[in-house]
């Protein structure tokens, strides 16, 4: 439920008749949606077959790659918007992922799940790595290879030279623009290559 | 699962020359078709799909030996490419040795076997070939134009220099053109066959002679290429044929040396030694982007209003999926609408050929997706 207000919310993010390139793609749902809402264009990367398979099953141009290997398939600024939608935490190379996604786009959206969200911060101090709603998996079997916080991000933007023209968190299908670092379980960060 | 059941070949008649890359002609020809499922009112469901080195017109159901169709697993009722709802056809190409007009074939000028003398062909003789036959079918525009390795290469050669006849590519297994080590293995494979005393400079037909040893050695090395080395290791190991070493340098000492000559001599029992030729030098000469300055891009831009599906497999050493990442590059730097599936499947270039669920899955799932666009 508050997965489909996520999406809507951040799909806001993008222009209409957008050229759109959605790293991580999974089914491809936010891409149908911008396609069908918004009139937008583009591809999605994914690297799961039945993910892939699912993006085909419903018309979304899928190109199966690992983003470890970065984004050599695609030319400067060749894209109206970059999206890296609950991805960077799965990936290896996550600084080197951030100054692609700002080379192939105009524009760069980002989320992730934010590890300072409140009730991690409580099983923290519980001693325990947090596992809840939002992060549901062990220290040991977690696919998040990357966990970090708003606050975090917002300095390896800073180091990449990213001008963020938008942030705030989400939770629970709202957006939240007050602590987000502190209240929200989600993370979203919109922004353009700097000068 | 359900198969066609017997098919039954036909043949079509173009006395229409046909003119050719090489500036030759072919004057008078003949090719060889089958045709699966019908072709709906509006003639919007048509499929063509292209076949590769060793393979002809009988893309699915059982011919009248009882021989399965080289696709059969993915052409048929309820199969990936399902033929309740769309109208395939199988062409056997011009220089092949399966029943269109081919080097074995009277010359009609000399009234003599073409042999060696039958015109150089190339992947843009043949898909202009296959435009005619489409044509004399009554259909203007294919819903999709399918093929694997060198059927890829026409797939693509369709939305290059024929993107009006057709909505969709599907080019699996294949490559924007060969790689060196490539032409070097098709190479060897023809200095094989025409170093065979039995060739006859190709006028073998005369002397009533096959150079069958030439054919053998073409297909070992050709076989040996197809395979992924750790399939060949898993399949073959170093298992010997007989329980002790025979210390023999002639003799048949492991299991692999003993199925490649199988597959040889299998293989030259049956194939045309010129077409041999014909085929492995077709492939050498496919390359759409040495006529665009080098860019493969640039060639594509005339395929803007066609959409792809573009498929390769880890373990394929010769048609690697980094050249059909190249192909996918070349669709993206157009804005071209393709998706691409990398399947992780153990079994090499032979791997289009076969049965895999994650393959045959993203194959039905694009299939669907024509079949949704096409009104009945």
């Amino acid at each position: 439920m508050s997965e489909r207000a996520d999406l809507e919310l951040i799909a806001e993010l993008v222009p209409a008749g957008s050229r759109v390139l959605d790293l991580g793609c999974g089914d491809g749902r936010m891409l149908a949606h911008l396609r069908d809402h918004k009139g937008c264009t583009g591809y999605g990367i994914e690297i799961a077959d039945a993910n892939a398979q699912a993006c085909v099953q419903r018309g979304i141009d899928v190109i199966q790659l690992n983003l470890d290997e970065g984004l050599a398939l695609f030319d400067d600024h060749s894209f109206d918007v970059v999206l890296q939608l609950d991805t960077l935490q799965h990936l290896r190379n996550t600084e080197r992922m951030l100054r692609e996604t700002a080379r192939v786009g105009r524009i760069g959206i980002v989320s992730f799940p934010n590890f300072a969200h409140w009730p991690n911060r409580l099983h923290v101090l519980g001693g325990r790595m947090p596992v809840t709603r939002a992060l549901p998996y062990q220290w040991f079997d977690t696919p998040n290879i990357r966990v970090t916080t708003f606050n975090d991000f917002e300095v390896l933007a800073q180091r990449c030279g990213l001008a963020v023209n938008d942030c705030f968190g989400l939770q629970a299908g709202r957006v939240v623009r007050r602590w987000p670092n502190l209240r929200a379980s989600v993370a979203v960060f919109r922004f353009e290559q700097g000068v | 699962m359900s198969s066609l059941g017997l098919v039954t070949p036909q043949q079509m008649h173009f006395s229409e020359p046909l003119p050719l890359k090489s500036g030759a002609v072919l004057p008078d020809y003949q090719l060889s078709c089958e045709t699966y499922g019908t072709l709906n009112a509006t003639r919007s469901n048509a499929v063509l799909v292209c076949h590769a080195l060793n393979a002809s017109h009988h893309v699915a159901g059982l011919d009248a030996e009882g021989q399965r169709g080289w696709w059969d697993n993915l052409v048929g009722p309820g199969k990936p490419l399902d033929t309740d709802r769309f109208f395939v056809i199988g062409v056997n190409n011009p220089g092949s040795c399966f029943g269109s007009t081919g080097p074995m074939h009277p010359n009609p000028a000399t009234g003599r076997v073409w042999g060696a003398d039958f015109p150089v062909v190339t992947v843009e003789d043949w898909v202009d070939a296959q435009v005619r036959l489409v044509q004399r079918l009554g259909i203007t525009q294919l819903a999709a134009v399918l093929g694997g390795s060198l059927g890829g290469m026409q797939a693509l050669d369709w939305t290059l220099r024929h993107p009006d006849k057709l909505r969709h590519c599907i080019a699996v297994a294949t490559a924007p053109n060969l790689s060196a080590q490539n032409i070097a293995f098709n190479e060897v494979a023809r200095r094989a066959i025409v170093t065979d005393p039995d060739f006859h400079g190709g006028h073998f037909y005369e002397h009533g002679v096959v150079p069958k040893r030439g054919l053998r050695v073409a297909r070992m090395i050709g076989h040996i290429t197809y395979l992924a080395e750790d399939a060949m290791d898993a399949k073959f190991g170093r298992a010997l044929r007989e329980a002790e070493l025979a210390y023999s340098t002639q003799e048949i000492e492991f299991q692999i040396e003993s199925y490649l000559r199988h597959q040889g001599d299998k293989f030259s029992a049956y194939f045309d030694a010129n077409t041999y030729l014909l085929i492995t030098r077709a492939l050498d000469y496919f390359d759409p982007a040495r006529e665009h300055g080098g860019s493969l891009a640039r060639a594509f831009a005339a395929a803007r209003g066609n959409r792809f599906l573009v498929v390769s497999f880890t373990t394929d050493w010769r048609f690697s999926p980094a050249r059909s990442r190249e192909i996918v590059k070349a669709l993206v730097d157009n804005r071209i609408g393709v998706s691409y599936a990398e399947i992780e499947a153990p079994h090499g270039h032979d791997a289009f050929l076969l049965e895999d669920p994650r393959y045959h899955g993203v194959m039905r799932a694009y299939f669907e997706r024509i079949a949704a666009e096409v009104t009945p």
